[in-house]
């Protein structure tokens, strides 16, 4: 009987692929794709002012709205903090992405590897709490800054309006520490994958060619990790522009994009409002893989 | 493998990384210890194990931790079902679209979760699917399916198709074929990938938010008190324990993943 089955399935390898494929299929295009589709539906409808009720009809109103002075606003301060987040993280990643990549032994380089993918696996919600206890006035970040005098320092840093704030735990200059710290294992990785691929051979045959450190790194070594460092960005930047939990925990009252969208849908009950918000940041990163996927950045995932 | 040693402000650098990375989950167990229930008052104004009793034996925590376990097991399952097929699928054949499939399953978490949230719950409002248990789980299986993909796909990849050709060669139907030769060798992908694909799920938040009625997973708990602390002591063993408990499935993951040379599994 199974045999039978069997020769049966042999026979017919487009009936398998089809069995294969139509449950995981079906799951991301109806359920996945299905709401994304809705949404986008949704954001060409309008909510009534008065009434507060969704009028289902087409309409650019909702967009136009997007484009008021306060969410433009909103838009450049997520991705201005997003673009720091992306670049810092890339800079930050390198020596570590190195060390693993081109010095550390075969058992240092899997504990460092596990080093680096605990923190990208474990709980993202538990990573910015920590923070909330690091960044609190009273807390081991003020109190290692007042030991070694620095308070004034940190004052003069916070008096600036576009980074500072009343204290560390209430400013930008404090959600981009903790957004650097929740997404930087994300870079890493992708940054160390290539740089793996870097040869040494290539490295030595610069250096007798009479190129210093830093010009091998520049002409070498960066460019052939770029692609490491482009498929890192896909998840610093996406996610720093969709977040709200860090804003909402760390940050002062400066919306960002994340945090608009959960008010709009949630207290203000503006569905259409939410959806053409959250449109940007889709728009954005379906560009932004697009052109990763032609950077060969998915094979440095 | 370079034998030169590596540059002293390299190395400090690398491990500095590390530390930065490690170090900020070390102070919540710190204060775990801290008697002091309204700030964060550093260093620790005296030392008190009383919260973990007081953690254990409240309720509202056990409610959300057994939801949380409960979304993370069916979330797993069917990520393990959906991500095996379709690793399968990609692995043994050519077809149009082929090349597509890795970026529609990569969208859930390449996609701000915010997007996948309130798309969800759009489109569960839109047809009047009230929010349940069930409503978070299939928002979970969404962004775990690419986990398993990635780790089951990365394996087939290695296995050689010649051991499958022996094995129908040597009289086994394909029933057989994938009981005693692709299942044991697919074993440890799958196992490292479920189990990262529970990890995700087990602490996930912003999708829960927009799925979720009046369920209060684990997270959905961590996540009201991050915003507005009542139990700060509470709080810090709850996160504690949280970072235990992901950290088992996490670690023996990556160890499966080394030990059989993979690189997969390493990107959300």
């Amino acid at each position: 009987m199974l045999n039978k089955l069997s020769t049966y399935f042999y026979q017919r390898p487009r009936l398998v692929l089809f069995l294969f494929l139509a449950p995981p299929l079906l799951y991301m295009l109806v359920v996945y794709l299905g709401s994304l589709f809705l949404l986008l539906i949704n954001s060409f409808y309008y909510i009534d002012d008065f009434s507060g009720l969704i009028i289902r009809e087409f309409t650019l109103r909702t967009y136009a709205q997007i484009f008021s002075p306060a969410n433009r606003e909103i838009f450049a301060r997520t991705a201005t903090m997003a673009f720091f987040v992306t670049i810092t993280s890339a800079i930050i990643s390198f020596p570590l992405a190195y060390y693993i990549a081109k010095y550390a032994s075969r058992r240092l380089k899997t504990w460092l590897l596990i080093g680096v993918t605990i923190p990208l696996w474990s709980s993202y919600l538990v990573r910015v709490y920590s923070w909330k206890l690091i960044l609190a006035q009273e807390g081991i970040l003020s109190y290692f800054i007042n030991l070694f005098g620095l308070n004034g320092v940190l004052q003069w840093i916070l008096s600036f309006e576009s980074i500072g704030g009343s204290s560390l735990a209430l400013s930008p200059l404090g959600m981009f520490i903790v957004f650097v710290y929740i997404w930087l294992p994300y870079m890493i990785i992708p940054v160390q994958t290539a740089l793996e691929r870097v040869p040494n051979s290539l490295v030595e045959a610069a250096s007798d060619l009479g190129a210093k450190p830093l010009q091998t790194f520049r002409t070498v070594i960066l460019p052939m990790a770029f692609p490491g460092v482009i498929a890192g960005s896909i998840f610093t930047f996406s996610l720093t522009l969709g977040d709200f939990i860090i804003p909402l925990a760390v940050g002062n009252s400066k919306f960002f994009i994340g945090q608009a969208v959960y008010s709009y849908q949630g207290t203000a009950g503006n569905i259409p409002l939410a959806a053409a918000m959250t449109m940007g940041p889709v728009v954005i990163m379906i560009i932004y893989l697009l052109i990763a996927r032609r950077l060969g950045a998915f094979d440095a995932l | 493998m370079h034998s030169k040693k590596a540059p002293l402000p390299l190395t400090i650098a690398a491990f500095g990384t590390l530390l930065f990375l490690h170090v900020p989950m070390l102070i919540i167990f710190l204060y775990t210890f801290t008697p002091d229930e309204t700030t964060y008052t550093f260093p620790l104004p005296g030392f008190t194990t009383k919260w973990f009793a007081i953690a254990w034996g409240r309720a509202d925590l056990w409610r959300s931790l057994t939801l949380s376990l409960q979304v993370a097991t069916i979330a797993t399952i069917s990520a393990l079902i959906l991500g095996t097929l379709a690793a399968a699928a990609v692995y043994r054949s050519n077809f149009f679209g082929r090349e597509s499939i890795s970026f529609l399953l990569v969208l859930p978490i390449a996609l701000p979760g915010i997007v996948s949230g309130i798309a969800l719950r759009t489109a569960m409002g839109g047809f009047d699917i009230p929010f349940s248990f069930w409503t978070i789980v299939i928002g979970h299986a969404t962004f775990c399916v690419v986990v398993v993909y990635n780790n089951v796909l990365a394996r087939f990849r290695r296995t050689s198709t010649s051991m499958i050709e022996a094995s129908m060669d040597l009289g086994a139907n394909s029933f057989q074929t994938f009981r005693y030769v692709v299942l044991p060798n697919i074993a440890t992908a799958l196992l490292a990938g479920g189990m990262l694909a529970f990890a995700l799920s087990f602490d996930e938040v912003i999708v829960t938010t927009f799925t979720a009625g009046q369920q209060t997973t684990l997270p959905i708990w961590i996540f009201s008190q991050l915003t507005r602390p009542r139990d700060r002591p509470v709080t810090n063993v709850v996160a504690t324990f949280v970072i235990i408990i992901t950290f088992i499935p996490i670690f023996l993951a990556q160890r499966l993943s080394a030990s059989s040379s993979d690189t997969e599994g390493e990107t959300k």
